[in-house]
C-alpha cells in the first residue's frame, strides 16, 4: 500500500551521525519526517510523553522490526510495525488506539528510503485507525545496525464482548487460522539475498483489528482464545497453547489453506510451512458449537476468504500437538529447534 | 501440486497399504539409506501404518550427520580466520563440532555465509577478490557433481581465491560395511533415488548377489516409498534378491554420464570417517591432485584431528539398524536437537531428530511437554 506524498528538502541524502545528536539536523528531521507527517492532537504537544484518557481494562504490547530486506513485495518495515503492534493489540481482544514509535536508523540509510518507510507508517496507521503519539530516533554508526531497526508500542482498549486468555480454552474447541499460511515468510524468503527466486507472491501484511472486532461482535465471548502466529508459525503457536492449557490439539493437514506457490517454495528450500512466519492471518480457539458461524463470519471479511477450520482442542495427548497428515498418518508437531535452515539435499 | 499430489494421493497410499499387508508373512526388516526417505517416512506417519511384521530401520543416508567432528572443527578454524569467508548449506550450520558450531563461529565474528549453491560461493569469490572463499562441500554422491563443477568453473573464471573443504561420502561402501556387521538383521535395502540418479544401478548389483539382498531404489514421497516397501517385501517373500527401480521417473540405469564424468575429472575416491559408524574404506571422495589448489585443506595446510565422539551415544548401533532412537537412554533427556550427543540427532533427517520432531502420541512420555 503506497499513498503518494512528495519527500520535503532534506539537508542530507541519507541519514548521518549528526540526525541522531540531538541538535539542528534531529529538529529538522523530526519537524518534516514526523510531526508534519503524523499531525495530530497528541503529537503536536511535542511532549516527552503523550497524555490521554482510556477507560474500562486496556491492553499494553510492544515488539521490535529488524526485518531484512526491509522493502519487499507487499510491504515494507514501516508498514510491518504498525500491523505487528495493532495485531497483537487484536489478539488480546482489544481495540487498538495509540502507538509509539521509535527508529535505530543506521547512518547511510538513503533518506528517500526513510521517507517512503515514514509515508508507509502513516498509511498503515491510517487504515489500522491508530494515533501515533511519541516516538524516538537514535543513529548509530555505519556497521552497527542494518538500515533501520524499528520498534512500536501500543495501547487498546478492550472490546466490550472480549475475554481471551490461554484458560478457556476446552476440549472441544475448534481451531480456525483466518486465511493462508506461511505467505508472508515464503515472500519475505524469495527476496533474499542470494535466493531470489521467481515468484509474484506478496506479503499478506494487514491491520486484523478489523476482522477480530468482527468476529468479537458476533461471537463475543465464545473466542476464547487468539494469536497471530508470526516468528515460529503456526506450530509453535499450537505448541505454546497445549503447553499453557494442559491439554491435546488435532490438526489436520489436508484443511490448512496455502499457497500453492507457498508449498512449491517449500518443497524446494525443504521447508515445513507449519513453522514458517506469518503476518495478515491469526487463529482462533471457539467454542465447539458457534465454530460454523464464526467461520462465515471471518469469511465475510476480505480478510479471510480463505478461512477455515483445522483442528481441534482435544483432552487426549494433553500437552501435544498432532497431526493427520494428508494421507491419513498421524505425527506429533513439535517446537522447532532455532531456525528452519536450507536443507543440503 | 502438479508431479507432488499424486504421490501423496491418499487413496493411492491405502490401496498400497492393502496390498503390502497382502503380501507380508514373515517378518522382515528393511533399511532406508536415505535421511530424506526417514523424514518422509515419520513426518508422513507411514511407520504406524505397516504391518507389525515390517521394521523399517533408518539408514546412514544423512550427509550432515555422518561428517565427523574432526571436520567440522576444520569448518570452524577456517571460518574464525581473519580473510575467510566460509561457505554452506543451511543445515550444516548447527551441527557442533568438539566445542562450537559454525553458527556460533559466526556469531562470534567468523565470517560464515548460507548458500544454496557452490557456483554462489564461487560468485562470492570473484566479488571479493582480497578475501579467501571456501565452500564446505558436505554431500554424498547427489551432491558431488555439482561442487566439483563449481572447481572446474572457478579455473575456467581464474578465480584463485576459491576452495572447496570436502567431506563427500559414497552409499555402497556404507552399505557392505553395514552387511558385514555380524550382527547385522537387514533383510533388504530401499536405496536412495537421488543418489542413484547420478550414479545409476550398476554399483548394486554386486552387493544384492554377494549377500542376496533385495535392493530397490526408491523416491521420497509417500506413494514412492510404499511401493519401494512392496517391491522390496515381495522379493523377500519370494526368496529373490534383485536390483529393482522404484523411482524409475527419475533413475536411470546408467545415471548421469555427464554428472558422473565431472564427479571424477575433480575427485578421487578416498578413505573416510564416518560419524557414528567409524573408518570406512574408499567410501569418500577429496579433491585430486590436478585441482589441489582448489583444495582447503591443501591451501590452509590443514590437518583433520580424530576427535573422539560422546561414548554413551549408541548413535553406529542406530545408523546400522541395530537399535532404535527409542532404545536408547540419552534420547529426549541428555541428547536433543539443541544438545545433540551423537549424529543421528544433529540433522532434521537424522533417525533420532526426525524421531524427537515426529514421534507419535503412544511416545509421548519420552517427548518434551
Amino acid at each position: 500500500m503506497t499513498l503518494y506524498c512528495p519527500m520535503p528538502q532534506m539537508d542530507f541524502d541519507v541519514i548521518t551521525m549528526g540526525h541522531g545528536s540531538g541538535g539542528l539536523l534531529t529538529h529538522r528531521l523530526l519537524q518534516s519526517g514526523v510531526f508534519d507527517l503524523f499531525k495530530n492532537d497528541h503529537l503536536d504537544q511535542q511532549h516527552d510523553g503523550a497524555i490521554f484518557n482510556l477507560s474500562g481494562p486496556v491492553a499494553f504490547s510492544t515488539d521490535s522490526y529488524v526485518i531484512s530486506p526491509i522493502f519487499f513485495r507487499g510491504g515494507n518495515i514501516g508498514e510491518l510495525a504498525v500491523n505487528g503492534s495493532v495485531n497483537d493489540l487484536a489478539m488480546c481482544g482489544a481495540i487498538p488506539k495509540f502507538l509509539s514509535l521509535a527508529f535505530i536508523l543506521e547512518e547511510g540509510l538513503r533518506m528517500e528510503e526513510f521517507w517512503e518507510i515514514l509515508v508507509s507508517i502513516k498509511t498503515a496507521s491510517e487504515v489500522a485507525g491508530v494515533q501515533i503519539v511519541t516516538g524516538d530516533t537514535k543513529v548509530v554508526e555505519k556497521g552497527k545496525g542494518d538500515k533501520i531497526f524499528i520498534n512500536t508500542s501500543g495501547i487498546g482498549v478492550i472490546h466490550p464482548q472480549a475475554n481471551i486468555s490461554f484458560n478457556r480454552v476446552k476440549p472441544g474447541d475448534k481451531i480456525i487460522v483466518s486465511g493462508n499460511i506461511a505467505t508472508h515468510g515464503v515472500a519475505i524468503l524469495s527476496q533474499r539475498k542470494g535466493l531470489e527466486f521467481e515468484t509474484s507472491m506478496e506479503s499478506d501484511t494487514a491491520p486484523l483489528n478489523g476482522i477480530v472486532k468482527n468476529l468479537l461482535d458476533t461471537i463475543g465471548t465464545d473466542v476464547h482464545f487468539m494469536r497471530d502466529p508470526t516468528r515460529g508459525g503456526v506450530a509453535t503457536v499450537m505448541n505454546e497453547m497445549t503447553g499453557q492449557c494442559k491439554l491435546g490439539i488435532d490438526l489436520t493437514q489436508k484443511d490448512i489453506p496455502t499457497l500453492e506457490e507457498v508449498d512449491g517454495a517449500c518443497e524446494m528450500l525443504g521447508l515445513d510451512p507449519l513453522y514458517v512466519a506469518n503476518e495478515g492471518i491469526f487463529i482462533s480457539v471457539i467454542k465447539a458449537t458457534r465454530a460454523d458461524e464464526a467461520l462465515q463470519t471471518l469469511r465475510q471479511h476480505p480478510l479471510g476468504r480463505n478461512a477455515a477450520i483445522i483442528g481441534e482442542v482435544t483432552a487426549q495427548h494433553a500437552g501435544q500437538v498432532v497431526l493427520t497428515s494428508k494421507i491419513g498418518g498421524r505425527r506429533v508437531v513439535n517446537y522447532l529447534t532455532g531456525e528452519q535452515l536450507p536443507r543440503i539435499c | 501440486m502438479k508431479y507432488l499430489s499424486e504421490y501423496r494421493d491418499r487413496d493411492l497410499v491405502q490401496q498400497y497399504l492393502r496390498q503390502i499387508h497382502v503380501v507380508t508373512t514373515h517378518p522382515w526388516t528393511v533399511m532406508e539409506i536415505c535421511g530424506g526417505q526417514t523424514h518422509s517416512l515419520v513426518k508422513n506417519g507411514i511407520l504406524e501404518m505397516l504391518p507389525k511384521q515390517i521394521t523399517m530401520v533408518h539408514g546412514p543416508g544423512c550427509p550432515v550427520c555422518v561428517t565427523p567432528l574432526g571436520i567440522i572443527d576444520e569448518a570452524i578454524e577456517l571460518a574464525l580466520r581473519q580473510n575467510v569467508i566460509l561457505c554452506s548449506f543451511g543445515d550444516m550450520l548447527r551441527v557442533p563440532g568438539s566445542s562450537k558450531s559454525l553458527l556460533e563461529a559466526k556469531a562470534m565474528g567468523g565470517d560464515v555465509r548460507i548458500v544454496y549453491s557452490p557456483l554462489q560461493a564461487v560468485k562470492l569469490a570473484q566479488d571479493n577478490p582480497d578475501k579467501e572463499v571456501v565452500f564446505f562441500a558436505v554431500g554424498f554422491e547427489t551432491t558431488a557433481p555439482a561442487n566439483a563443477l563449481s572447481v572446474v568453473h572457478a579455473q575456467k573464471m581464474g578465480v584463485s581465491n576459491y576452495s572447496i573443504l570436502a567431506s563427500h561420502v559414497l552409499v555402497p561402501p556404507a552399505m557392505e560395511a553395514i552387511l558385514s556387521d555380524p550382527e547385522s538383521k537387514i533383510d533388504a535395502f530401499l536405496a536412495a533415488g537421488h543418489v542413484c540418479t547420478i550414479m545409476g544401478l550398476y554399483e548394486y548389483f554386486p552387493i544384492a548377489e554377494k549377500y542376496r539382498v533385495p535392493i530397490v531404489v526408491t523416491g521420497f514421497e509417500p506413494v514412492d516409498l510404499l511401493q519401494g516397501i512392496l517391491m522390496a517385501v515381495t522379493q523377500l517373500e519370494r526368496g529373490e534378491a534383485k536390483v529393482e527401480n522404484q523411482y524409475a521417473r527419475v533413475v536411470q540405469r546408467e545415471g548421469n554420464k555427464l554428472a558422473q564424468e565431472t564427479i571424477h575429472q575433480v575427485f578421487d575416491v578416498s578413505d573416510r570417517a564416518w560419524r557414528g559408524i567409524g573408518s570406512i574404506p574408499a567410501s569418500g571422495y577429496e579433491v585430486n591432485e590436478v585441482y589441489k589448489h582448489y583444495n582447503a585443506r591443501t591451501k590452509f595446510q590443514l590437518a583433520m584431528k580424530d576427535v573422539p565422539e560422546n561414548s554413551t551415544c549408541i548413535s553406529g548401533a542406530i545408523m546400522k539398524g541395530l537399535k532404535k532412537p527409542f532404545q536408547c537412554s540419552n534420547f529426549g533427556t541428555k541428547c536433543k536437537p539443541e544438545h545433540p550427543l551423537g549424529a543421528p540427532m544433529v540433522s532434521s533427517e537424522g533417525a533420532c531428530a526426525a524421531y524427537y520432531a515426529y514421534a507419535n502420541e503412544s511416545n509421548v512420555s519420552l517427548q518434551e511437554t
